[in-house]
């Protein structure tokens, strides 16, 4: 693996070497104790041209567990020109010897365009509306935890599949994994052909969380409003926001996942959020720091052998 | 500075081509003399004129010089794309002898001493007869009326904001009405503006799986509707650019049966590649319209056999690196076409789909005859503007390689057959 850009193509054997990697990893941050000769020597740089602190805490995170030299460039997207500004910077990091870099940038694709350019591995710290390879990752790994296995589970995701690139990265995931993919939410967040994609689309929860065994939920913009998509964040929170009520068409076991940061009372009722039985949000957080340390040691490994 | 001596052009003696004029439907082996910048004989066994330059092109195709009826020139104010000069050799090198310019440059073709300087430009180039469009509104920001009829008095050949849809029907209707009024012609870029705006690729599968702003197809047909509903009521004439979906192919020959005064074109990318192109996120596939699913490209390629669409355009529209080495949304849409007009065109008759006479009429007599341009012509007293072909020899497409200055093809690696061998313009030899 010389870059993580994307879910869709990965094989189902590399995520899963992840998945189990992750899992060590998740042991030894729980035992309170650091593995720093991992990435010892090595530079991670998180080039955020989007705002995200969870994101990028967690990639800051994971990389000083396994002793890397991080830093953190923060790029406003609007003060400067677009697109130079992306390929100046991949000269600039190239200048650097960055090793690993990790990319959140709001347009679709722009890792790939620097991957393209950089000596650096680049990881998609979500790109767009294309894909958040990390977050599917991380999600796999929490429900994998708590069912023992992707395979054979319905898992229905909600809300604006349109504008969500967890979404199309946990499809691509879940699926070549051997689970059944619902998407449900109103017509207007679900985007054109998605079914190819070979996802159930359901507009309405009723019938998208009958019998599940995983609930995502998805953030839900206030632009969305603005733009007509939604009447309003009311109406949107009555058919499809998750509370109590409309989890009890799933199982009864069924676990309730969100990328976050949450719109409480817009797609998700504080009470089933908190809720102890369902709610794994939490420990999503606690997986994606793992996820994340996989990942930055499988890509650097090749990086041994090529540079220095 | 001396002036040059006036230099008498030698007559051109092109022996055993085969000679095909669309618009006569001539098409046979044949031997042609050039003479003073004029075709002065076609005929088979014709004697060698004394001192003439001969051209021996047996195996070859000679038709008239192309007209390529829609092409971005990079000049004025985008110099660093694309200049008139390097468009004249990229034209040269392609065969067109004839292109109709688009106005939405910077500043726009708006004024009347705009077209002025553009026609002597062309001239200038001694190899390319450039034809501006004007605009239909002034800098073609769609607010403000240009001055139609005088651009038209000074030679601008119709009507366009290139780019930029006609979109309010209360507008356009107002443009139809004022055009009538002197029988010009106005060139839509057919699509629904408020279902376009922010859009990138064709709504659908790929465009998901990438996550782009995507373009319902049916934003194509929704303007074509409303355009063709508002010919009916004004009596005007409407020419459709780059079409590209079934379903505007589909009301656009219904419309021409009915008897309207409608038109269109297409450019080889919507026949030749589908969205897939587009795939990895590549710029330089990134085109408006957006390239389209392969049942829409297939419906193209049967209104170019059916006769729906009129003419072959090369929506030449270059572009620099720095337009295009940008994430897919934000680089700028367009490929340059020249170079590669008549070989992606051809390469619909070695796959079967039109004749040979169908597909050089696409790219000739047939845009003429919808700008009404006495050019794309191959008889007898004609000026001599001629492309010479060989219709099977293979090249490839390479997007350092094309002549002319815009590297931005979205046929990067494209294996073709055809290969211009020479062109001339009045009678001399540009290319070849």
């Amino acid at each position: 693996m010389r870059h993580l850009l994307a879910i869709e193509g990965m094989a189902p054997s590399v995520i899963e070497d992840l998945l189990d990697l992750a899992e060590s990893y998740v042991l030894l941050n729980r035992s309170g104790k650091t593995q720093r000769d991992v990435l010892r020597g090595r530079t991670l740089i998180n080039l955020f041209f989007e705002d995200s602190t969870r994101t990028r805490t967690s990639f800051e995170l994971a990389g000083k567990r396994l002793g890397a030299d991080v830093l953190n460039m923060s790029v406003s997207t609007s003060s400067v020109k677009k697109g130079e500004t992306l390929l100046d910077t991949a000269s600039t990091l190239n200048a650097m010897q960055c090793d690993l870099l990790v990319v959140r940038h709001d347009q679709s694709g722009a890792p790939n365009l620097l991957a393209q350019k950089v000596d650096a591995a680049v990881i998609n710290a979500g790109d767009g509306t294309h894909e958040h390879p990390t977050q599917a990752l991380l999600d796999a790994l929490t429900i994998r935890r708590h069912r023992g296995s992707l395979e054979g589970l319905t898992i229905a995701i909600c809300g604006d599949i349109g504008h969500s690139r967890v979404a199309r990265s946990n499809i691509h995931l879940l699926l070549s994994m051997g689970s059944q993919v619902r998407v449900v939410g109103p017509p207007t967040l679900i985007p054109a052909a998605i079914e190819e994609l070979g996802v159930l689309v359901f507009n309405d929860m009723a019938d998208g969380l009958a019998g599940v065994d995983v609930v995502m939920m998805l953030r839900l913009q206030k632009e969305r409003m603005t733009r007509n998509l939604v009447p309003s964040a009311r109406e949107y929170f009555r058919f499809f926001g998750l509370d109590a009520d409309k989890l009890a068409y799933a199982k009864p076991n069924a676990l309730v996942m969100h990328p976050g940061p949450m719109n409480r009372g817009v797609e998700i009722d504080s009470a089933v959020a908190d809720d102890p039985v369902h709610s794994v949000i939490r420990e999503q957080v606690e997986m994606g720091v793992a996820i994340r340390m996989a990942v930055l040691d499988r890509l650097a490994r090749p990086l041994q052998i090529v540079r220095r | 500075m001396n002036a040059m001596p006036p230099v008498q052009l030698r007559d051109t003696f092109i022996a055993g081509a085969r000679v095909i004029d669309p618009a006569s439907g001539f098409d046979q082996t044949a031997d042609v003399l050039l003479r003073d910048g004029l075709i002065a004989e076609i005929a088979t066994g014709l004697v060698q004129p004394e001192g003439a330059d001969i051209i021996a092109a047996e195996g070859a195709v000679l038709c008239p010089g192309l007209v390529d009826m829609r092409a971005e020139l990079g000049e004025p104010g985008h110099e660093y794309r694309e200049t008139i000069a390097s468009v004249a050799r990229a034209a040269a090198a392609g065969g067109i002898t004839t292109l109709v310019a688009l106005p939405d440059s910077r500043p726009a073709i708006d004024d009347p001493a705009l077209v002025r300087l553009l026609l002597a430009r062309g001239v200038e180039t001694g190899s390319l007869s450039i034809l501006p469009y004007g605009a239909v509104t002034r800098g073609c920001a769609g607010v403000e009326l240009a001055e139609l009829g005088l651009l038209r008095e000074a030679g601008a050949v119709a009507f366009t904001d290139g780019g930029r849809a006609i979109g309010p029907a209360r507008f356009m209707r107002a443009v139809l009405s004022y055009t009538r009024g002197f029988d010009g012609i106005v060139v839509q870029h057919p699509e629904d503006p408020s279902l376009a705006e922010g859009g990138c690729a064709t709504e659908g599968e790929l465009a998901t799986r990438l996550g782009l702003p995507a373009i319902p197809a049916a934003a194509e047909a929704i303007q074509v509707a409303q355009d063709i509903a508002l010919v009916r009521l004004t009596g005007g004439r409407v020419h459709f650019a780059h079409i590209s979906t079934a379903a505007a192919l589909d009301l656009i020959r219904a419309a021409k049966t009915e008897g309207l005064r409608i038109t269109c074109d297409t450019a080889p990318p919507y026949f030749d590649l589908n969205e897939i192109a587009i795939g990895d996120f590549r710029t330089y596939a990134k085109l408006s319209p957006p390239l389209r699913a392969d049942s829409d490209r297939l419906a193209v390629v049967a209104a170019l056999a059916d006769g729906t669409i009129d003419a072959v355009a090369s929506d030449h529209q270059p572009r620099d690196a720095d337009d295009k080495r940008q994430p897919f949304a934000q680089a700028s849409a367009g490929g340059a076409g020249l170079a590669t007009l008549l070989a992606v065109t051809l390469a619909q008759v070695h796959g079967g789909a039109i004749p040979l006479i169908r597909a050089l009429a696409l790219l000739t007599s047939g845009p003429a005859t919808v700008l009404r341009l006495p050019q794309g012509r191959l008889t007898k007293g004609v000026a001599a503007d001629l492309c010479l072909f060989h219709p099977d020899r293979a090249w490839k497409v390479e997007a350092g390689k094309l002549p002319g200055k815009a590297r931005n093809t979205p046929f990067d690696g494209r294996a073709l057959e055809g290969r211009v061998l020479g062109t001339w313009k009045a009678g001399r030899r540009v290319f070849g």
